[in-house]
């Protein structure tokens, strides 16, 4: 497969399941500075997809590029050093860790085990947690142990750790899941303002946030893309309509 | 002078002094040499149950093989010691004299040649902790890299447990067997079994016990430590930050395994013998109870838990032998059922309140009796909120 200019090439991505095919010869270009929405219906394989591109899970067959590099054969590790951070579904952060230890172990410095015994939280590091945390809304928070955040204040935690690794391709899957409107408004603001200067996938059901936020939208229905572009278009598509927007 | 007094508070500064003042000072005044040997003893197993802390307190891997290191590290010593107490003249009724006596029992003629950098006290010290600690490395490699974990893990620490004693007692002639190496008597010409030898191996395993101690205590606080408990709690979130999991859990497993030889090293040297029954599954699993019963989470709270089942065991083994099994088991279940931090999670959630109760009307009479006066404000940034499950925040040593 020839280089392209594309942050994110995905093409004939295939991945079973014992037979049944979760990811089925899946073609995907994402650009550099892109905020992508990905929608579908529930079991249309949005999940599964993240998982291969962050390694979770190991492809059967088709090739991930990022910036031109394979990612298929890569270790986790490896990948998210390349420049690919990803939110889990499930807000996935250390409970017993106050917001600012959350931060400060997600910042990539003493990465490696003698790195990690010589880590010093520099005035560097302390000013990088302050200003994610300004960023995601928690600068008044730091002290206080993960596991109180309540539901949004946890999401946006996670986003912050992925944010202090400065990726170049954000993945965020359904980052508004249990959010009350006025969150929801402010994760859309937040988004708006991460997408500078790098590309970010993120896996939505809410359509009024999907429409606020997103550049470009791809629909998946069986491991397959159903129909990608603007808001505008996919709405009006009538196999979307069908298996997805018609319930 | 703030920052200092937090920094005392959160480094665990002050059980550390505590438990050093006891084994250091304590003991030794108030027990005679036999006591104080046996005091010793049991500290040689608290090195791991320290070293369990950092494995399956911090870092949540559960090992039930912890014995294969503690008599590794006792057999490299025991390997020097045998080999300076089989010198030709001492061993000259030997049919070849100048090999240990099992070998020589065994109608080996010559010693093997493994055996012989043994003749050398830094090649054998090296060893102490080198073999245990290599041993561990590959062990761990091969399954962390793999991704066996949990149940399966503490299953293959098992399984490596019985093959070393299996191989111990089958190789008779090359390491004594089921007795083990046993008739130790001189390091460099100096009577281990004096009693001043006695006393000063005391300090000395004393000594490299709080040494230890606070090397976990330093590990703990570094950045490695808050990776080894978030990994515990959320493994993925740490390896899609980056991290590669498998090499910290590794370098959990080999420091272990280190410390663990370091006790069983001295074990050795107080005790004057190492035999294949401190390397098996069972002696493996009393080391695990010692942890839990101290508190997996605090490393001072393992060296008590290890003096206190210790203690319980000589006594009851005295008077009850038969009980005393069935006791530990019950312990075990209670603690883990009861009290899953053990005697630490018991003094954290119920003596120091106790304390701080106790110590509160004092202090601050003003601030409660008025009623209109304003709740007293966090004073501390630092200040551990009152119950935290197995965070750091919330631990001390
Ligand atoms: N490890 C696995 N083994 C077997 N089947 C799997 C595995 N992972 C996912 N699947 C299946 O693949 C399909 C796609 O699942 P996926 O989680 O990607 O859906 P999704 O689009 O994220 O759905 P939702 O909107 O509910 O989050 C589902 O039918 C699921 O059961
Ligand atoms: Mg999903």
């Amino acid at each position: 497969m020839s280089n392209t200019d594309f942050v994110l090439a995905i093409e004939d991505l295939t991945v079973s399941f014992d037979g049944f095919k979760a990811i089925d010869a899946l073609t995907l270009y994402v650009d550099r500075g892109e905020l992508r929405v990905i929608i579908g219906p529930n079991g249309a394989g949005k999940t599964t997809l993240l998982d291969l591109i962050c390694g979770k899970t190991k492809a059967s067959a088709g090739s991930i590029k990022f910036k031109n590099q394979e990612m298929t054969r890569l270790a986790e590790h490896k990948i998210v050093r390349a420049g690919v951070g990803r939110k889990f579904q499930t807000p996935s952060i250390y409970e017993n860790l106050s917001v600012f230890k959350n931060l400060e172990v997600s910042f990539p410095q003493g990465r490696s085990v003698l790195g990690a015994l010589g880590f010093r939280c520099t005035d560097e590091v302390k000013e990088r947690v302050q200003s994610v945390a300004t960023e995601i809304g928690l600068a008044d928070a730091l002290d206080t142990e993960a596991g109180l955040l309540s539901h949004g204040q946890k999401q946006w935690l996670e986003i912050g750790m992925l944010l202090m690794q400065e990726p170049e391709l954000l993945m965020l899957d359904e980052p508004i899941a249990g959010m009350s409107v006025r969150e929801r408004e402010l994760t859309a603001d937040l988004l708006q303002r991460i997408c500078k200067g790098r590309s970010v996938i993120v896996i939505e059901h809410d359509m009024d946030f999907v429409k606020r936020i997103a550049h470009k939208v791809t629909v998946m229905h069986q491991g397959k893309i159903l129909a990608e572009g603007s808001m505008e278009k996919v709405q009006a598509d009538p196999k979307v309509i069908d298996v997805y927007l018609g319930h | 002078m703030d920052a200092f007094k937090s920094w005392i508070a959160r480094s665990g500064t002050g059980s550390i002094l505590l438990l050093a003042l006891l084994i250091v000072v304590v003991f030794p005044l108030t027990m005679d040499i036999f006591r104080l040997n046996l005091v010793g003893k049991y500290l040689t197993y608290a090195f791991v149950a320290v070293g369990l802390v950092m494995l399956w307190g911090y870092g949540g891997i559960l090992s039930l093989g912890q014995g294969v290191f503690f008599g590794l590290g006792g057999y490299m010593m025991a390997m020097f010691l045998k080999l300076e107490a089989s010198d030709p003249e001492a061993t000259k009724i030997q049919s070849t004299p100048g090999i240990p006596d099992f070998m020589d029992w065994n109608q080996l003629t010559e010693l093997p040649l493994w055996w012989e950098p043994f003749r050398h006290l830094p090649l054998a010290l090296i060893a102490v902790v080198a073999v245990p600690m290599v041993l561990a490395f590959i062990i761990s490699f091969a399954m962390f890299k793999r991704r066996v974990g949990g149940v399966y893990f503490a299953i293959i620490t098992q399984a490596v447990a019985l093959i070393l004693t299996v191989l111990i007692i089958g190789q008779q002639g090359y390491t004594g067997g089921v007795n083990g190496i046993t008739d130790l008597r001189t390091l460099l010409g100096w009577d281990i079994r004096d009693d001043s030898a006695k006393l000063i191996l005391y300090f000395v395993n004393a000594g490299l016990l709080i040494g230890v101690i606070v090397l976990c205590r330093w590990i703990q606080m570094s950045k490695l430590g808050t990776l080894l408990l978030a990994m515990r709690d959320k493994e993925d979130r740490v390896r899609f930050s980056g991290y590669d999991v498998a090499m910290f859990k590794v370098f959990a497993f080999v420091l272990a395994a280190g410390i663990s030889a370091i006790g069983g090293a001295m074990f050795t040297l107080q005790v004057g013998f190492m035999s294949p029954s401190f390397v098996g599954i069972v002696p493996s699993i009393e080391m695990v109870i010692f942890a839990a019963v101290g508190g997996r989470m605090s490393l001072v709270g393992a060296v008590y838990g290890a003096l206190l089942v210790n203690f319980g065991k000589t006594y009851f083994s005295e008077s009850a032998p038969d009980l005393w099994l069935f006791l530990m088991a019950a312990l075990f279940i209670g603690v883990v059922l009861a009290f899953p931090n053990g005697l630490a999670g018991l003094y954290e959630s119920h003596v120091k309140p106790w304390f701080a109760r106790r110590k509160a009307p004092k202090a601050a009479p003003a601030a409660i009796e008025p009623p209109a006066a304003p709740p007293p404000a966090p004073s501390h940034k630092s200040a551990p909120p009152a119950t935290l499950p197995g965070g750091v925040q919330g631990q001390s040593a």
